[in-house]
C-alpha cells in the first residue's frame, strides 16, 4: 500500500473514470492486464443523484432532474479499499473504476496511471477539442457595410 | 355495492402480443438499434430525458423504442423506471459559467465576449424537405477552427456592473423536491423551476406564447442561450470530498425582461430563467418566460389574472404523466359507475315525463 498520493489526484482520477466510455475504459483495462483480487465492500448498484441548478445560474439552488449512476466499493487483499461512483447504469464499469480506485493507491499507480488514465485523459481532450472546434467554426464575424460617400 | 368483474385476460394478452408485432413493423424493413435511435433521433432522446427528469440517453433510447415513438409513453416509462432508483444523493449547483458550449448567442449583446455561436442549429434552414436524407450517404465533416478552450461569461455579468439588472441572491439553502414531498401552494421558485423544467414542451410553450400574446406580457428579450455540457460533482460521503460523477448536456436560456421599477426599487431588468437536461431549446427558452411572468408578486407587478401568473394554474397541469394519466383512465372500464349514472338519468327522465303528464291533465280540466 502506498499512502503517497494526494486527495487531489485522487479527485482527478475518480472524475476521469466516472465519465470514461465504457467501451475504451473496458479496453484499456483488459490491456493493462492485471485484474487483483478483491471483496466487494458494496456490490455494484444502480441508482440516481439528483441534479441541481441555480437560479439565473447565480442564484439559490433548485433540482432539474437526476442523472443514473452506479458505484462500488471493494478491498485488495492488503485492505486497500476502492470506490467506483460512474456516470450510467453499468455495472462492470463501476467495478473497473473502484478497481483502479484501489490500485492507484498502491505501487502499482504509475504503471496504471500510464496505461490507463492517460489514454482516457487524452481521449476525453481530443472529444472536447474537436467539439470546440466545430462550434469555434459556427462563430459569426460581423462586418459592417458602410454605404455612401462620407 | 362493490362488483368485481374478471375476464379479458386472453384479449389482454393477445392484445399486447399484437403491440408487439406492430411495434417491430415489416419486418423486411431493418430493426432499429437503439444506438440508431439514441445518435440519430437526439433531440427526441433529450425530450424524454427532460421531462422524463432522469438523463440517461441509452434509457431515453430504449423508452422511445418501447413506446413506438410516443414521447409520451416513453416519459411515462422512463418515470416509472426512476422510482426504482435508490437516491445516492444530490450533485452541487452546476457551474453553466464553466460549460463547454457547443452553442451560445445573445439577442441583446452583438459583440459579447466569446462571440455569437451558433452551433448545430435548425436557424437559418429554409424548412424545405431535404430529399438526400431519404437515400444514405456519407455526411461531410463540419469544418473546424482554432477552438475556444476558456469559459464563455455569462452575458448578464456585464449588465450587473452597472446595476442595471436585478442580481440573483445567492444561498446554499436546500430546494424542495417535488419527487419526494407533493407541491403545496404557493410552491416557491425552487419548485416552480423543478415543475417546469419537466414540465411538458407543448405546455411550457403555450403558456410562453400567451405572454407573448399580452397575457401578462413582460418583454423578454434572450439575453443569453447556450448549450453544451456542463460536469456534475457530487460529494463523496465515504471519501468526504467532491468528485466529478459525471457530464451532462443542458441548454440554459437567460431572458431580459423589462421592469419599471417599485417603491423599493429603481428601474431595472429583471431575469427570467430557464434550464433543461440535453439540447432542448424552445423548452428552455419558454420556461424562461414562464418563470418570469411566475414572479409577479416577488416583484411587486399587478396580478392580471392571467393564466401564465397562476402558479398553482401553471404547476398543476404542466405535468404531461399527471394529465395523461387522469385523461386515459376515463377510456378504462367504467362500467357500474355508467351503469348507476344511466339509473339515474331514466329516474329524471320519468319523473320529467310524469311531471309533463300532470301539468297537461291539469290545464286540460281548467
Amino acid at each position: 500500500m502506498n499512502t503517497n498520493f494526494r486527495a487531489e489526484d485522487r479527485k482527478v482520477w475518480m472524475s476521469l473514470l466516472a465519465s470514461a466510455e465504457e467501451v475504451r475504459l473496458t479496453e484499456l483495462w483488459q490491456d493493462y492486464g492485471l485484474d487483483p483480487d478483491c471483496e466487494f465492500l458494496r456490490a455494484p448498484e444502480v441508482g440516481g443523484i439528483m441534479v441541481r441548478g441555480r437560479m439565473g445560474s447565480t442564484g439559490a439552488p433548485f433540482n432539474v432532474g437526476e442523472m443514473t449512476v452506479t458505484r462500488c466499493a471493494l478491498s485488495l487483499a492488503d485492505g486497500t479499499v476502492g470506490h467506483g461512483y460512474v456516470q450510467g447504469r453499468c455495472k462492470a464499469k463501476a467495478e473497473i473504476a473502484a478497481k483502479i480506485d484501489a490500485l492507484m493507491q498502491t505501487d502499482a499507480a504509475e504503471a496504471l496511471s500510464e496505461a490507463v488514465l492517460m489514454p482516457l485523459a487524452q481521449a476525453r481532450q481530443e472529444q472536447k477539442t474537436a467539439r470546440a472546434s466545430k462550434a469555434a467554426a459556427t462563430k459569426v464575424e460581423f462586418f459592417t457595410m458602410v454605404r455612401g460617400e462620407d | 355495492m362493490y362488483v368485481a368483474v374478471k375476464g379479458g385476460e386472453r384479449a389482454i394478452q393477445n392484445a399486447h402480443a399484437w403491440l408487439a408485432e406492430e411495434r417491430r413493423g415489416d419486418t423486411n424493413v431493418a430493426e432499429l438499434s437503439l444506438a440508431q435511435i439514441r445518435e440519430q433521433l437526439s433531440l427526441a432522446v433529450n425530450r424524454v430525458m427532460a421531462e422524463g427528469s432522469l438523463y440517461d440517453p441509452d434509457l431515453a433510447a430504449l423508452a422511445i423504442k418501447q413506446g413506438r415513438g410516443d414521447l409520451i409513453e416513453a416519459i411515462f416509462l422512463v418515470r416509472a423506471y426512476r422510482t426504482t432508483l435508490p437516491r445516492f444523493g444530490s450533485s452541487r449547483p452546476v457551474e453553466t459559467s464553466e460549460m463547454a458550449c457547443d452553442r451560445r448567442i445573445s439577442a441583446t449583446f452583438k459583440d459579447a465576449p466569446g462571440g455569437q455561436v451558433l452551433g448545430p442549429t435548425f436557424d437559418y434552414t429554409h424548412r424545405l424537405l431535404d430529399f438526400k436524407l431519404a437515400a444514405e450517404g456519407d455526411v461531410p465533416e463540419a469544418p473546424a477552427a482554432e477552438p475556444r478552450m476558456e469559459a464563455t461569461p455569462h452575458i448578464t455579468t456585464f449588465l450587473q456592473g452597472e446595476d442595471i439588472i436585478e442580481r440573483e441572491a445567492f444561498s446554499d439553502e436546500v430546494p424542495g423536491d417535488l419527487t419526494r414531498e407533493p407541491i403545496a401552494f404557493p410552491a416557491g421558485r425552487a419548485v416552480r423551476l423543478q415543475a417546469l423544467t419537466r414540465g411538458d414542451e407543448g405546455f411550457i410553450l403555450g403558456m410562453a406564447y400567451s405572454t407573448q400574446r399580452g397575457y401578462a406580457r413582460n418583454h423578454a428579450f434572450v439575453g443569453e442561450l447556450r448549450i453544451g455540457t456542463v460536469p456534475v460533482e457530487m460529494e463523496i460521503p465515504e471519501l468526504g470530498f467532491c468528485i466529478e460523477i459525471g457530464e451532462v448536456e443542458l441548454t440554459e436560456c437567460e431572458t431580459v425582461n423589462q421592469f419599471k421599477g417599485s417603491k423599493t426599487v429603481p428601474p431595472q431588468f429583471t431575469r427570467g430563467y430557464g434550464l433543461v437536461f440535453g439540447q432542448s431549446e424552445r423548452k428552455s427558452i419558454a420556461m424562461a418566460l414562464v418563470d418570469r411572468a411566475l414572479r409577479w408578486e416577488e416583484l411587486g407587478e399587478d396580478n392580471l389574472g392571467a393564466p401564465a401568473q397562476d402558479e398553482e394554474f401553471v404547476l398543476s397541469h404542466s405535468d404531461n404523466i399527471q394529465a395523461t394519466g387522469f385523461l386515459e383512465h376515463i377510456k378504462l372500464p367504467h362500467y357500474v359507475d355508467f351503469q348507476s349514472e344511466l339509473e339515474l338519468v331514466r329516474k329524471l327522465r320519468r319523473e320529467a315525463a310524469e311531471l309533463a303528464e300532470t301539468l297537461a291533465s291539469r290545464e286540460a280540466a281548467e
